[in-house]
Order: structure tokens, then sequence, then C-alpha cells
């Protein structure tokens, strides 16, 4: 899909939005109008979501990423730092050999074989055919196997009781959760919030895409300027990446 | 060979009764510090995003370990066809079965949602090792079982030699199992040794063997029942044994540890400046669980004295603990390398140690699952014949 | 010794058989809340909704949860939209009381509901998130904006 063609859709969007489609589902409107996967259709290992993120543009500080993820997941914590859920996280890392220092946000990589999905009793942390790793809650037992493989510690444990969840991130005490790559949103044609929060911002330091089209924007820079893993050494195959590391 | 007699205890003395309603007791609190944790949500326990697996896993890890261990006695009667050990045989197979019943129950009861049990059944994920590791506890159940059963009723007692092989090569499998628990952590650089699986069968039987050795006593002498110098002294010989070469194992470890660049810094870690986990490897699994226990065993003063064999396989017990301790939460502790050649900070405690203090719940969970253990044990040796009516040494019982 | 274990046994097995009939006696009858409106009607004929609920949300939840599919019609979601509404009063019952609609009758049934350990018990639009709203015109508005904004970030 080109860009400009988006663009027009966006913005006759953004009009009928306002106009017509106050009562109906986000979803469906969107279907109805756009071309994006329809509701009943499922996805299929066609796309491989992905997102490049690109450190030289992060800011020391900036918190615009975590803060769109925590509306967007009502995440709200107990004050109590070593329990309480993060699906996203900024770490700062200086060169021991040079001293330079570089910022980047730091969330579930969605691997491709993912340590975490491998070691699950029940199959509870799955990955979905478009490359998104998740929890299945329904299944979750809460044993903890899957936060003892991430090498990324990406994912946290409920430790406490959860009330007024929003309506696309159910979350409850007990269970296992990480980044969802906004699956929510995703299934809706929309990005990931914390990429459009980036994006909002002005930082620009994160971009989403298809990584098995070889005409998205994410695939032909990753073409251009590359974009590095994290513990490539583990050979996950990650679905997120990073410059200027 | 003489026919062994074995007879179920009386137990109904006060003495037996206390026992029972000490341990209820310990159970009874575990069962309210697990209500508590569940309501609460484990953030009242000393577990967090950083130390996932707490206290109870090291109980749950060192009961399940010691359970296949415990087995020991059993095997070395049928598969190694010692006759001496035969008459232990039916005891060490039923520890084995309460060790891991009490080990299991731990290690549900901290999930976050026990309440999916269930769950825990019904969905298979068949390259988790852990979904393998249910398969190899409930089969272990139900091959010790049959061996029991086998060992119990004259009619099937011709079988009983194929039910100790299998009962002993399945035993060897879930030691393994339960090693690879950790040996599939690739990330975490603790954990990533061939060794692990190895390391954790020969710890099996020095756990399990020392309290098999700590029960038999208690029952022999709560019960006024003959228990010879000789049994226990062939069994005391074994632990010796099996206390040096783990902590050949554990040296061997370490050792191989420093020859790997990668794993300096955990070693340097766990070795000198991990601070309490540093301190729990040296006392606790070193000194207290293998250095003391060694000396005591091969001391020539108290070679036949009851009262050191069971400081010996307390102090085996505990190290076992400390051992669980060192490797389960010590190897959480140590930060993950996720950024190898920088220096890693964030507000999620990346590149920091993780500290632990372990929370009297946590604590109670695990202690109320050895209580689990040996209750089994007492109930079941007073309703079925399982302990032979007199281990007195052979020269007095030629009657 | 066989005996007395025996007696003791049979007599726990009597003292449990004793206990699912003590406490029946009294239950009053949930009241169902329908929602009103003209011409709004349940996925379903009434009966074989309070049979087969549970079924058909489970398979909307495999498939949305493992395939993304999302259409409405067995959406738990939409559930919720319809049956939890607040009172004269504004107020909605929440799922720890007998008024609301999915507790009355499980409660009646003695059957424990999972879902609310994660889902929210109510409509979004009444959830209060402290200033900043969640409800879905709102988000959707938001996006759309932010989304014009990025200029065409999006795929
Ligand atoms: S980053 Fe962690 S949680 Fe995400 S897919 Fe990989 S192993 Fe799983
Ligand atoms: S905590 Fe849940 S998702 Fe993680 S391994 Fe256990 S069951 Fe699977």
């Amino acid at each position: 899909m080109s860009d400009s063609v988006n663009h027009s859709r966006r913005s006759f969007l953004e009009k009928s939005a306002v106009v017509g489609a106050i009562t109906i589902a986000p979803g469906i409107l969107l279907h109805q109008v756009a071309n994006a996967k329809p509701d009943d259709q499922a996805v299929s290992d066609s796309v491989r979501w992905g997102m490049l993120i690109n450190t030289n543009n992060c800011e020391q500080g900036c918190t615009d990423c975590i803060d769109a993820c925590n509306t967007e997941h009502g995440l709200v914590g107990n004050d109590r730092p070593k329990s309480d859920t993060q699906y996203i996280r900024k770490v700062t890392l200086r060169d021991k050999m040079t001293g330079h220092e570089l910022s980047l946000p730091l969330m579930c990589q969605h691997c491709e074989t993912a340590p975490c999905v491998d070691v699950c009793p029940t199959g509870a942390s799955f990955k979905r055919k478009d490359g998104i790793a998740l929890v299945d809650k329904h299944i979750c037992i809460g044993c903890r196997y899957c936060m003892m493989a991430c090498p990324f510690k990406a994912r946290s444990f409920v430790h406490e009781e959860v009330k007024n969840q929003t309506l696309s991130a159910p979350r409850g005490k007990g269970t296992v959760e990480s980044c969802t790559m906004c699956v929510h949103r995703v299934d809706k044609d929309q990005i990931p919030a914390c990429v459009e929060a980036c994006g909002k911002g002005k930082h620009d330091a994160m971009m989403f895409g298809d990584l098995n089209d070889p005409n998205s924007t994410i695939s032909k820079e990753l073409e251009k300027h590359g974009g590095k893993q994290i513990r490539a050494d583990l050979q996950l195959n990650t679905a997120v990446r990073y410059q200027g590391l | 060979m003489k026919k062994i007699e074995y007879t179920a205890i009386k137990g109904n003395s006060l003495a037996y009764y206390s026992l029972l309603a000490g341990l209820g007791l310990v159970i009874l609190i575990g069962l309210l510090a697990v209500w508590y944790m569940e309501h609460n949500g484990h953030y009242v326990t000393g577990m967090t995003n950083q130390i996932v697996w707490g206290v109870p896993h090291v109980f749950a890890v060192f009961l399940i370990v010691a359970a296949s261990g415990a087995l020991n006695v059993a095997s070395i009667a049928s598969v190694f066809k010692k006759e001496d050990y035969e008459p232990l045989a039916r005891l060490s197979g039923l520890l084995a079965i309460a060790l891991l019943a009490g080990g299991l129950v731990v290690l549900l009861l901290d999930l976050g949602r026990p309440d999916r049990l269930i769950v825990a059944m019904t969905y298979y994920n068949f390259k988790s090792i852990f979904a393998w590791n249910i398969i190899l506890y409930t089969g272990f159940f139900a091959i010790v079982g049959v061996y029991i059963w086998f060992m119990m009723d004259h009619s099937m007692y011709k079988f009983k030699k194929q039910a100790g092989f299998a009962a002993f090569i399945w035993r060897l499998t879930l030691t393994t199992g339960t090693g690879s628990i950790f040996g599939f952590l690739v990330a975490r650089s603790a954990y990533d040794a061939a060794l692990m699986a190895p390391m954790f069968i020969i710890m099996s039987f020095s756990f399990g063997l020392a309290i098999f050795l700590l029960v038999l006593m208690a029952s022999y002498n709560w019960t006024g029942r003959e228990l010879g110098d000789e049994v226990v002294s062939r069994l005391r010989n074994l632990l010796g044994v099996f206390v040096a070469s783990v902590l050949y194992f554990v040296i061997v470890y370490h050792l191989t540890n420093l020859y790997i660049t990668e794993h300096h810094g955990v070693e340097k870690f766990i070795l000198m400046e991990g601070g309490q986990f540093t301190k729990v490897f040296w006392i606790g699994q070193i000194i207290l669980g293998g250095l003391v226990p060694l000396a005591l065993i091969y001391a020539p003063g108290v070679r036949n004295c009851r009262k050191t064999l069971a400081v010996i396989c307390t102090l085996i017990t505990i190290g076992g603990l400390s051992t669980m301790y060192t490797i389960i939460i010590g190897g959480q502790a140590y930060p993950m390398e996720i950024f190898p050649g920088y220096e890693v900070s964030s507000p999620f405690f990346d590149g920091v140690v993780s500290d632990y203090t372990p929370s009297m719940y946590e604590i109670a969970l695990g202690l109320g699952g050895i209580a689990i253990s040996l209750v089994i044990v007492a109930f079941v040796i007073k309703v079925l014949p399982f302990l032979p009516t007199s281990l007195a040494d052979k020269e007095s019982v030629n009657s | 010794m066989t005996n007395r274990f025996l007696r003791i046994t049979f007599l726990l097995a009597g003292l449990a058989l004793l206990f699912p009939v003590t406490g029946s006696a009294e239950t009053p009858l949930p009241t169902i809340h329908e929602p009103e409106g003209e011409g709004v009607k349940c996925v379903e004929p009434e009966d074989v909704m309070r049979r087969n609920h549970m079924n058909f949300i489970l398979h909307q939840r495999d498939e949305t949860m493992h395939e993304g599919i999302r259409t409405s019609k067995y959406s738990f979601a939409e559930c919720i939209n319809c049956h939890v509404e607040p009172d004269e009063n504004g107020n909605i019952a929440g799922v720890d009381t007998k008024d609301h609609f999915c507790n009355g009758c499980h409660e009646y049934a003695a059957v424990t509901i999972d879902c609310f350990e994660c889902h929210a018990d109510r409509p979004q639009k009444f959830i209060d998130r402290g200033g900043k709203s969640a409800s879905l015109q709102d988000e959707l508005h938001q996006t759309l904006a932010a989304d014009e904004d990025m200029g065409g970030e999006l795929k």
C-alpha cells in the first residue's frame, strides 16, 4: 500500500469519523472504508510485523512511548517498581570503551524462535501467524517459566489485583503479560501506541511495518541503513531492530 | 534367603498423634500463607519481576530432586541386586512418592493461578520441558506405585525386578528433566551449562539418601524397633561417597565456568561478590552441606553414633536447600547480559544486581511441603506394612 | 485396623454427600436485566443463549486471541456493552454483586466466572480513568489525528 493512498484514506477517515462513525466500533468502521484485514479473516504469515528503532533519534529522558503504552493498556502501577508491570522501558547504555551514551526503548522483541513460547507448559505463550508474540491469559497458569526464559526481561507478572481494565487490554492478577505490539490496534490497521506517540512527539525514533513486504517503508529503511538485533548471538530473529547500536 | 517380615506400625501412642498434629499445624500454616499470597497477589512475597522464582521453588525443586534420590535404596536392591538393601526397598519407594508429592504441592500452590490446575493438565505444549516434567512426575507416581505393589503382593512378586528397573530408569529421566528446566534457560549465564543435568542426578542421590536415613532412624527409634548398625553404617558409607561426588561435581562445574569467558561475571558473583548468595554458597552449600558432613562421616570417633548421623543428614538437607537457593535465586539476581559491552541502566533494574528477601509466607509454604511429605509417610506406614519388623544385625536374628 | 480405616472412609464420604443438599433451600431466582430500546435483540434466541453462551464466547475467545478474528457477533465486549447498564441513579452494579447481569445467574447456579479476573465488568464508557477518557470514540479520534500527524509511516 503506497503512502499517498494511505494519506488520503486517513484524511477521509477523519472527516467521516466525525460525521457518521460515532456509534460504530472502530474496527467495523475501518473495515468498511479502508482496505484493512476484514474482521472475520484470520491473520496470515504473509505479513510479519516488526519495528525499527533509530537510537540516534531517541532522546534521553523522554518517556513518550512509555506513557502512551501505559495509557493504551491501562497499566497503572502501585508504586512498587519491583513488581509493577512494564511492557516497554527506556534503557540507557554507556559504551564501556568510548563512553558514548545512548538511550533506547526496550520491549518484547517478538522473537521468531521465541524462548518464551518454547518453554511455556500450557501453550499460553504463543506466536500469531503474523509474528506477534502474545500470552493467552485464558490458559496462563502463572508459572513464570517464560519470564525465566525471555532474554530481554520483557515480561511482567501481574502481582496484584487489577480493576477497570481497558477494553483492548484485559489483564488480571496471577498471569504473565508483555508488549502485545498493540495487536488490537494492528488488527484495526493502526500502528502501535508507542510508535504513534514517538512520531507525535516529533522524535521519529520508531517505525512500524511489515518486514515481509519488500516495499514497506520499514523494509526499505532496513535495506538501506540496516538494523541490528539485540542478542543476535541467540539467533532469535527478533522483529524489533535497532539502528545506532 | 530369609523371609523378611513387615508390619504396620501401631501408631496409637500420644507421641504419634502429636507428631501428626505438629505436622498438620505446619501444613495448616502453609495453607494459610498460600491463601494470603493468592488473595493479595504475589507482591506480598519477596518475589518480583526480577526474581520471578523464589523460596517456594527452592523447596519444591529440592523435594523433587530428593524424591528421585530417595528411591536409590530400592534401586540398589532390585537393579543392582544387593540383597542387604532389600528390606528397605518399600520405605524407599514410599518416601520417594511422598517427597515428590510434597514438592509438587509447593510448586502448584505458588502458581499465579493454582485454580487452573485443570488447564495445566489438559493443555500441553510438547516443546516445553516443563510440560514433559508434568508427565514425568505423574509417571513417577504410577511406576513407583506399581513397583511398591509388586513388592507387597506375592502374586506379582515375580515382576518386581522389571518394575524396579523401570522405576530406576524413570527416576534418572525425571532428575535429568528437572535439571534441564534450568539448562534450557539460554539467556541466563548462570544456567547455561551442560553439566546441570548430571549434577542434579548426583545431588539427588545425596539429598534423597540423607532424608531417607533421617526417616528410617526416626521411625525405628520412635517405634522401638530394632535397627542394626550394619544397615546403618552401610548407608552411611554410601552417603559419604555421594557427598564427596557432589562436592567434586560442584568444583568441576565452577571450574568449567571459569574457563568460559562469558561466564566469568556470574562466577565472580556467586563465588566472591554476591553478598547473601556468596555467603549461602560458601557457608550453606560448601561448608555446612559438604565439608562438615564429609568430615563427620569419616571421623573415627563417631562411627556408630546415630545422633551424629542425624546431624550429618540434617546438614546435608540444609546444604541441599542452600544449593537450590544459590542456583535458583542467585542465578536470577545476577543481571542479565542484554547488551554485552555496555554499561546499562534503566528504571527497570537493568544492569543492577537484584536483591531478594524471602517473605515468611514463602517459607511457610515450603515448610508446609516438607510437612506434607512427612505426614504421608507417617500415615502410610501406619495403615500398610512398609517397615520390616526388625532390621537388627544378622547374627542377632538367626532364630 | 483395616476395618477402622474403612469406617472412617465411609463416614467421610457420607459427610461429603450431605453438603450439596444443605444450603439449597431458599435462594431467590435471579432477576435478569433485559436491555431496553426498540428492536434491540440478542444475537441468538434467549434459550439458545442461556444454554450455549459459554460456548459462543469460548469459541470467539480462541479465534480472537490466536487468529485475530474480531467479529462482533459473539464478542464478549458486546455482551457487556448491551447487558451492563447503569441504574436510574447512574450507578453500575459491579460483578461482585447480584445485580450484575452475569453474576446474578452465576451466583444462583453457583458457577464461578473467570472472565472478570481480567476483563472489565462494565462498558468502557463507564470506567473512570482519572480524566483520561478511554471511550471508543475518543480513542478513534486520537488515533486518527495522530496517524495524520505521522504523515504515512503506516506500512
Ligand atoms: S522478547 Fe521475550 S517475551 Fe518477547 S518473544 Fe522474545 S522471549 Fe518472548
Ligand atoms: S507464566 Fe503463563 S505464559 Fe508464562 S510460561 Fe507459565 S503458563 Fe506460559
